[in-house]
């Protein structure tokens, strides 16, 4: 069957996609969460205030756990995630500045963080890859010359965060990944 | 600056279209760097993509979603409010499926929508039609067992956009929608059928091939339509890319 085209985003998810607390995938106080953030930039080098990112990130099952945006049945509003649960995934849009930040959990099963970006002007979402650990190696990574395997990984800014900024188009562009 | 006009956008759009015998697979999806979208011009990438071949990939699975992300009020977009919105109430409804065939069961569908004038409940959207206060425009949804989705709403106005001079979007819902593996991800646009503006869309137009727009409109149906209450329209939704247990059948 021939696929259904994908369309952007657009301007005006706001008020749809993101939830509150979607960019806190690892409960609130947990000793191992860690800071992941950075700006999204255009081909200009500008940063891009309506992108919204998705992260990705099963655990040693490779599963992930239902609850990400759970809803009070009494209200129908948001009720937030349980505070316990680590579900593997995450939304986050990007402020007025194009930065975005999260917590989360070192990854285990798999050495990076799978990231899905859309944006106004993006017709097809791109999925790309933040590798925490700078020792990682992976067939994809071993396949990339070094200065395109970097923007694949992540800047270490003190012991519990991590800077990664996505860069849609020009000299640093970064690696945007194909499945088949 | 001035904006291009229609005209102007109208013929790089008749530059761009695939010719039919050229619709393969992947030409489904629109090439990201389409010019006649001007937003789309610094937003692409320029290298190519670079393939995963890896089998245990941890994008081969998906996130989880299960009851307790949505309540059953989530998919009446017409509820929620003091009052009832104004428009034409409609129903939409069809199956997602995999490349396969199969149904993606269980599965998280969101929509998003302007509300009868053509205005989205946006602080930064400035089209001069109301607001509707018993109308907000998102709604989510759990696919069944067979893969369905349902959803209650009005159907949505045009509304006009600062692409090119005199741009205006055909009316559209956004739907968000999730396989069983995150490259099964899709986020698009459903149209009403006979809409006049589809020829002057760049976003619309952005999927060159005739073949593939005809899968972004939905069909009325009138046996879905509903004495005294709400028209009908059905849409089926097909996600591409592999899943961890993608089988030699699906080519
Ligand atoms: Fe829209």
């Amino acid at each position: 069957m021939h696929p259904t085209p994908s369309q952007t985003v657009g301007p005006f998810y706001g008020y749809a996609l993101p939830f509150p607390g979607g960019g806190e995938i690892a409960p609130a106080g947990h000793p191992d969460a860690i800071t992941v953030h950075g700006h999204v930039y255009d081909g200009a080098g500008a940063p891009i205030p309506d992108a919204l990112l998705e992260f990705w990130q099963p655990g040693d099952g490779r599963a992930g756990r239902p609850g990400s945006l759970r809803r009070d049945p009494a209200t129908g509003g948001f009720a937030g995630r349980d505070g316990v649960t680590f579900t593997g995934f995450g939304r986050i849009a990007t402020d007025a500045d194009g930065h975005w930040a999260i917590r989360t959990l070192p990854p285990s099963g798999a050495p990076y963080l799978s990231v899905c970006v859309f944006a106004r002007g993006l017709l097809h979402h791109l999925f790309t890859r933040a590798y925490l650990d700078p020792d990682a190696t992976d067939p994809l990574l071993a396949g990339l010359a070094p200065e395109r395997r970097a923007t694949l990984r992540t800047d270490r800014e003190g012991p519990r965060t991590h800077r990664f900024d996505i860069r849609l188009q020009g000299p640093e562009e970064t690696v945007f990944l194909d499945f088949r | 600056m001035t904006l291009p006009t229609q005209h102007d956008i109208s013929q790089e759009i008749a530059q761009l279209v695939a010719t039919d015998t050229a619709t393969s697979g992947t030409a489904h999806h629109p090439d990201r760097g389409y010019a006649p979208y001007r937003s789309s011009l610094l937003r692409h990438p320029r290298q190519p993509l670079v393939a995963v071949g890896d089998p245990d990939a941890a994008e081969l699975r998906g996130p989880v979603f299960g009851t307790t992300d949505v309540t059953e009020l989530d998919a009446d977009l017409t509820r929620g409010h003091t009052g009832e919105p104004l428009g034409e109430r409609i129903t939409v409804t069809g199956r997602v499926l995999d490349r396969g065939g199969r149904p993606v069961c269980g599965q998280l569908v969101e929509v998003w929508q302007a509300n009868a004038s053509g205005r989205y409940a946006h602080q930064r959207d400035q089209h001069p039609a109301p607001l509707d206060p018993h109308f907000t425009g998102a709604g989510r949804c759990l696919t069944d067992d067979q893969g369905r989705y349902a959803f209650t709403t009005i159907k949505p106005g045009a509304y006009p956009w600062r692409n090119h001079h005199n741009a205006w979007r055909p009316a559209h819902i956004h739907f968000s929608l999730f396989g069983t593996a995150f490259t099964q991800r899709l986020v698009t646009q459903m149209y009403f059928p006979g809409d006049p503006l589809f020829p002057y869309d760049p976003i619309l137009q952005s999927v060159t091939s005739s073949a593939a727009r005809a899968c972004l409109v939905a069909t009325y149906d009138h046996d879905l339509t509903v004495p005294e209450w709400s028209l009908g329209y059905r849409w089926d939704i097909v996600l591409d890319g592999p899943t961890a247990t993608w089988t030699e059948e699906d080519h």
